[in-house]
């Protein structure tokens, strides 16, 4: 097998893990930048993910190739809606976030499973018809070389994910709301101060986060599982948790992370079947983002540091 | 009304809270609601087998549940329960199969073999957290994947039984399984492990509230500088703490392995018991006492649920989410606090 041969099997594959992993790691970003830890990012792909196989098989014979897309709408606003739990919890009502984010994760699992025995009197949904399908990109995949390792045999999705990384990097870097966000996550009694209406700006975040993690568990259902069961995502959304802290709360770093923890992921998977990577177990591949990342925040590859308010609720007037 | 009173109420207001959206949940949906809860009594308490098999799950929840509730007590948040109590099933079902002892050493060997893989497994994130300051919760979640994933591989490639994804039977000298109690309890799976939850919380409480020790750990979960002024250790009471906790999931596991299972198999997802310690350690108030009574009310629930799908047609899940509304409940306490202290000033007027 030659290194292009490989190369053709293993970056297509990549792109494909990451999308998911893109999408909910910016999500826990807006989230974790205004100073609200999420760790229900989890259970809003779940529910994303949930929706989006729901509404596909709902209007599959109304929509037709459009479906996926319209969908992955759906799962985002189902996301952003259930995002608003947390919020009221951890922001109105100052539960503790970890708390919180865990019981985001035990409610939609159990929530998502409840409805799919309620609808389709089983366990688990039936597969879908119309999912995110392999394309070649036009005109740019007929560019030699880069053309077919690039955008041959692979999804608008991963591409998306990429362009929607760099529009969050803008936003949060180089718009007053991004300044706004991050100095609510950094000292929210000096925003408040300058004007910031802190807890609708944390408001904003945590809905944008259940948005894009509703977006990432719609991705991962209609182009990976194409069904909905108990197990349909099981850590992905820790594993976005994961890239956004290896990525060091940066957008275009969690976009790198979600890459190469995609990259890792469809290796144990398809590492079988290349000749050099036959003999390393795959458990190497399985644990190494969850390995890099405690490296990460040890200090061994550049430390990662929290935004300084993240995981505090902000009661007002109190010093 | 007085804090005590005030402190007493809240879990059950949230307990109130829960059941009542579950109704609703289940109104909303169609599905006789009295039918369900009479299905969810019956299952846990209406025949003696159902019962042993509530006292058998409520044996992890509990030592689970003082997991989470010792690190929290300390200050700390220990949501890798589930990856200690996994490399805990394992290394006790590993000292069960490998060796052939008689039963007075090797159960007790399983069990503290389960009890210092769990602390092992919690020792490293107490030491990041001590020596580097990272936050335990990052890595006590990236060390439950690592669990997962190594476990299996390790049960696949070096203890794998003719079956495959599975390990071989622990020999009965290791079993904790109880001929008396599965006799009295219509043959459950009821076994000699709430024993040692019931001491483990005795410890537990004993630790805490009565040694010098336990006061120490407590005042650097409560202000660490003013326990480091005072002369304390800090970085050995994080790293001690977070051990402690991780003794009693791997404890947890031992119960499952040794008790329950009798072997431990490759598993595709988590077993959802250490994140469910973290709601019997909160409705529990992350008190010993507490806990044992949250984890007998989440036992029941979590059993009990079983027959709901078959008496009235509900699906078990529902107790799932009843559950996660009871944590969200207390989680948000300060909403009930803000709804009391309207009535109680209505109250004086």
């Amino acid at each position: 097998m030659s290194l292009m041969e490989i190369l053709l099997i293993i970056i297509p594959s990549t792109l494909l893990w990451a999308a998911p992993l893109i999408f909910t790691g910016l999500g826990g970003n807006f989230s974790e930048r205004a100073g609200v830890v999420n760790i229900g990012l989890e259970g809003l792909m779940v529910i994303g993910a949930f929706t989006a196989i729901v509404f596909n098989l709902q209007f599959d014979s109304v929509l037709g190739d459009a479906t996926p897309w319209v969908a992955l709408l759906a799962a985002m606003v189902a996301g952003a809606i259930f995002s608003i739990l947390h919020a009221v919890a951890s922001i109105t009502f100052r539960a503790d976030q970890t708390v919180s984010g865990v019981a985001i994760n035990l409610l939609s699992i159990g929530l998502a499973l409840f409805l799919v025995k309620l609808i389709y009197g089983k366990g688990q949904t039936d597969i879908i018809q119309k999912s995110f399908s392999k394309i070649d990109i036009p005109i740019l995949s007929d560019i030699p070389v880069i053309g077919d390792l690039f955008f041959s045999n692979t999804y608008y999705t991963s591409y998306v994910a990429i362009f929607v990384a760099i529009i969050v990097w803008v936003i949060m870097f180089k718009t007053p709301f991004g300044l706004r966000l991050r100095a609510v996550g950094e000292h929210p009694m000096a925003a408040d101060t300058m004007g910031i209406n802190v807890t609708r700006m944390r408001y904003i975040a945590v809905i944008l986060s259940g948005a894009l993690g509703g977006i990432g568990g719609g991705v991962y259902a209609q182009a990976i599982s194409s069904d909905f069961g108990h197990a349909t995502i099981s850590g992905q959304g820790f594993m976005a948790l994961a890239a956004l802290i290896f990525g060091k709360w940066n957008p275009l770093g969690v976009m790198g992370a979600a890459l190469f923890f995609g990259f890792a992921q469809s290796l144990s998977i398809i590492g079988k079947s290349l000749p050099f990577l036959e003999n390393i177990p795959s458990v190497y591949l399985l644990i190494a983002p969850y390995v890099l990342t405690i490296l990460a925040l040890t200090g061994f590859i550049g430390r990662a540091d929290a935004p300084k308010a993240s995981g505090v609720p902000y009661i007002k007037g109190k010093r | 009304m007085s804090n005590r009173l005030r402190n007493l109420s809240i879990p059950i207001i949230a307990v109130l809270l829960g059941v009542v959206v579950g109704t609703i949940i289940m109104l909303i949906s169609g599905y006789d609601a009295i039918a369900a809860y009479s299905a969810l009594w019956s299952g846990a308490f209406g025949e003696v087998y159902y019962t042993g098999e509530v006292v058998r799950q409520v044996t992890p929840y509990i030592l689970a549940g003082l997991a989470v509730a010792f690190a929290f007590r300390t200050g700390l948040f220990n949501i890798g329960v589930e990856g200690q109590l996994i490399v805990g099933w394992l290394a006790a079902v590993w000292v069960g199969v490998a060796f052939d002892l008689p039963r007075f050493i090797h159960l007790p060997l399983a069990v503290l073999a389960a009890a210092v893989a769990g602390g092992l497994w919690a020792f490293l994130p107490g030491l990041l957290k001590a020596r580097f300051r990272v936050h335990e919760v990052i890595v006590t979640i990236m060390m439950n994947y690592v669990a997962l994933h190594l476990t299996n591989y390790i049960i696949r490639r070096y203890l794998p039984s003719p079956s495959g994804d599975r390990t071989e039977k622990i020999h009965a000298t290791a079993s904790l399984r109880s001929p008396f109690f599965e006799e009295l309890t219509d043959f459950s799976r009821l076994h000699w492990g709430i024993f040692i939850a019931i001491i483990a919380a005795i410890f537990m409480w004993f630790l805490l509230e009565k040694t010098t020790r336990g006061f120490e750990l407590r005042s650097v979960g409560f202000n660490q500088h003013a326990s480091q002024y005072s002369g304390m250790n800090v970085n050995k009471n994080i790293v001690l703490s977070m051990v402690i906790s991780g003794v009693f999931a791997g404890l947890a596991g031992a119960m499952e392995g040794l008790g329950t299972f009798g072997y431990a198999a490759v598993k595709g997802g988590f077993t959802g018991v250490g994140f469910d310690g973290i709601a019997v350690a909160l409705l529990g108030g992350n008190a010993a006492f507490g806990v044992i009574l949250a984890a007998i009310l989440f036992g029941a629930l979590k059993v009990g649920s079983l027959n709901m799908p078959l008496e009235s047609g509900v699906p078990n899940e529902l107790v799932d989410i009843i559950i996660a509304l009871i944590v969200f409940f207390v989680a948000a306490s300060y909403m009930i606090r803000i709804v009391m202290d309207r009535f109680s000033k209505k109250g004086v007027k």
